[in-house]
């Protein structure tokens, strides 16, 4: 059997169905709506897994499931060396959100990186502690703002409500996904013109673990020729 | 490889520190990491492994002993003083899960006010003795020289100051120079900026805890900048030249002099070097093939300020077996400006035994 995680629920889960749907490939939930068992039809070998979007990376890279439908995002963030633990099968084009920074929009003399670094050395001076950069994507924005040179910060966790950390006091600055940036507007914040991190979509992804059978092969192929990519 | 002998050949390596005349000290594994958040920011979370006391708050498993160790000297305040250690040390892999999380580190930390010069010659000495009839080439630098060089600049201390926060993040510090000497173009932000008459006028309650003040000084500053003059591509080419050094020390030593015409504020750093290499030569060390790189040792979270050094095998994928340098501006950090002379360096004994199975 070739397993296929998919998000259990909302969105990604309705979208994920419609675009496999639009490929021959019926995905469905086979109990009650409220069940986290499914079901696969018009392929044979391929089971569905129901599981949270943020566990596929997880469970791809173990080799418990061996495809997996979540944002692009999430595959960066939970696994070191991404590339070399999962493979990109195709971007499914829903599902978009970037990974952003921002910071208030009063900050009328920040507007690059450059400039939220050289303003967090000026804070860190005058504060005495590092500018706080709220977020739950700890190593995307630290592995970017490494490689562009910013210093001085400190990344302070946020799993929720995070564009309120500023108003808050808990944070001088965010790291967020955004898709209107409707919500960064509404609490007075603004994106840096070079603060986009990763720009994210729903992606089919397989995971590189050895181990394949042939028939888990065989049936890869067969899907890939039904989906077209 | 074995455990074992990996532990009997530290244990050898620091005996022969010891008969260098240094005392034996120690380091807790698990060790607070504030000191360590303190230093490096966020980029130690990617190098080591931090994990929460459910008292004590974060804590860190001990990357390296040169912090830990200057932390206990900074209670004793000898001077001249001599340590050694052995024991494992852990860092995170995250760009390569090949390469060993945690390892045996041997090494000898000199701190003396009196003889800086005597003391980078001894700890390399010491290491290139106990390195003998391995198949490794040493290569020496000189953050000191750069160091220099930027404060001799003819340019405001603002900028000069971006450059020295950013000395070692090379790509960082080539953009900045780039943007202080003219070479790209100033962000169209920025420009709409500071033609405003005054850029916070339809700024209504700021928000957060960075003030209105702070940003009227940030805007100050910004004007200031703009109005300083580009660095001149002399200055540039001059620093272009010493980060482009690659030869033997004498040779850039007698560039190095050339270059100090043109920009006499190195002058110091390079009769200390000079100094340093008689040094060397007086202590046995074969000076006139010894390798010096300008950019050797601007890796980020290195502390080195002065002299550095690295003892490397010809293998391509193995990691330097020896490493070390003088890092005072770490003690004046951890000493609460309470700066002590300190230069110090470290072998992996597990990569000496891999090397003597090669020779």
């Amino acid at each position: 059997m070739l397993k296929l995680g998919v998000p259990s629920k909302g969105r990604l889960m309705d979208k994920t169905f419609d675009w496999f749907g639009q490929r021959g490939i019926t995905l469905r939930k086979s109990g009650s709506d409220r069940e986290y068992a499914g079901a696969v039809d018009g392929i044979e070998g391929v089971e569905l897994v129901l599981l949270s979007a943020g566990e596929v990376p997880r469970e791809l890279a173990a080799g418990r499931i061996h495809l997996g439908v979540t944002g692009s995002d999430l595959v960066r963030e939970k696994l070191a060396l991404w590339d070399s633990q999962v493979q990109e099968v195709a971007p499914m084009g829903f599902g978009g959100a970037d990974l952003i920074i921002a910071v208030p929009q009063t900050w009328v003399d920040v507007d690059t990186l450059d400039d939220l670094d050289a303003a967090g050395a000026a804070f860190r001076a005058a504060h005495g502690h590092r500018l706080r950069i709220a977020t739950k994507y700890h190593r995307l924005v630290r592995e970017f703002l490494k490689a562009e040179g910013v210093a001085d910060y400190r990344l302070v966790d946020s799993q929720g409500a995070t564009e309120g950390t500023v108003k808050n006091e808990t944070a001088e600055a965010i790291a967020d996904i955004t898709s209107t940036g409707e919500t960064l507007r509404a609490n007075g914040l603004k994106i840096l013109s070079d603060g986009l991190i990763h720009a994210s979509q729903a992606t089919l992804f397989r995971g590189r673990r050895s181990g394949w059978t042939k028939a888990q092969r065989a049936t890869l192929k067969e899907l890939q020729e039904m989906l077209g990519v | 490889m074995q455990a074992l002998e990996i532990a009997a050949e530290a244990a050898r390596l620091r005996a022969g520190f010891e008969a260098e005349g240094a005392q034996v000290v120690d380091a807790d594994i698990l060790l607070s990491a504030d000191t360590l958040l303190d230093l490096y920011g966020e980029d130690i979370r990617a190098r080591a492994y931090l994990t929460t006391d459910p008292f004590g708050g974060e804590m860190v498993l001990r990357p390296d002993f040169t912090v830990p160790v200057v932390e206990q000297h900074m209670q004793s305040h000898a001077d001249p003083a001599r340590y050694t250690y052995a024991g494992k040390v852990f860092r995170k892999q995250e760009d390569d899960p090949d390469r060993a999380h945690e390892y045996t580190q041997v090494g000898f930390e000199v701190f003396d006010g009196q003889d800086p010069a005597g003391a980078d010659a001894s700890v390399f000495a010491a290491i290139s003795k106990a390195l003998d009839g391995l198949p490794v080439t040493p290569v020496t630098g000189d953050i000191g020289i750069l160091m220099a060089a930027v404060r001799g600049l003819r340019t405001s201390d603002t900028r000069k100051a971006a450059l020295m926060r950013h000395l070692w993040r090379p790509r960082k510090f080539r953009a900045l120079l780039d943007r202080f000497g003219g070479r790209t173009d100033v962000p169209p932000s920025r420009v709409a900026l500071l033609a405003q008459a005054d850029p916070l006028a339809d700024v209504g309650q700021v928000v957060g805890l960075r003030s209105r003040t702070e940003i009227e000084a940030r805007i100050a500053a910004l004007r200031a900048d703009a109005a300083t003059d580009p660095i001149s591509n002399e200055e540039m080419a001059l620093i272009d030249a010493i980060l482009s050094l690659r030869e033997t020390a004498p040779n850039v030593l007698s560039a190095l002099r050339d270059i100090a015409v043109d920009l006499p504020a190195i002058g110091g750093a390079v009769q200390a070097m000079a100094v340093r290499l008689d040094a060397l030569g007086a202590r046995g060390v074969d000076v006139d093939t010894l390798a010096f790189e300008g950019s050797y040792g601007r890796t980020s979270l290195e502390y080195y300020d002065g002299f550095v050094f690295g003892f490397t095998a010809a293998a391509p994928d193995l990691p330097a077996v020896a490493t070390g340098g003088r890092y005072d501006a770490l003690t004046a950090q951890l000493g609460d400006g309470h700066a002590v002379p300190a230069v110090g360096g470290v072998i992996r004994p597990d990569l000496v035994l891999q090397l003597r199975g090669t020779v």
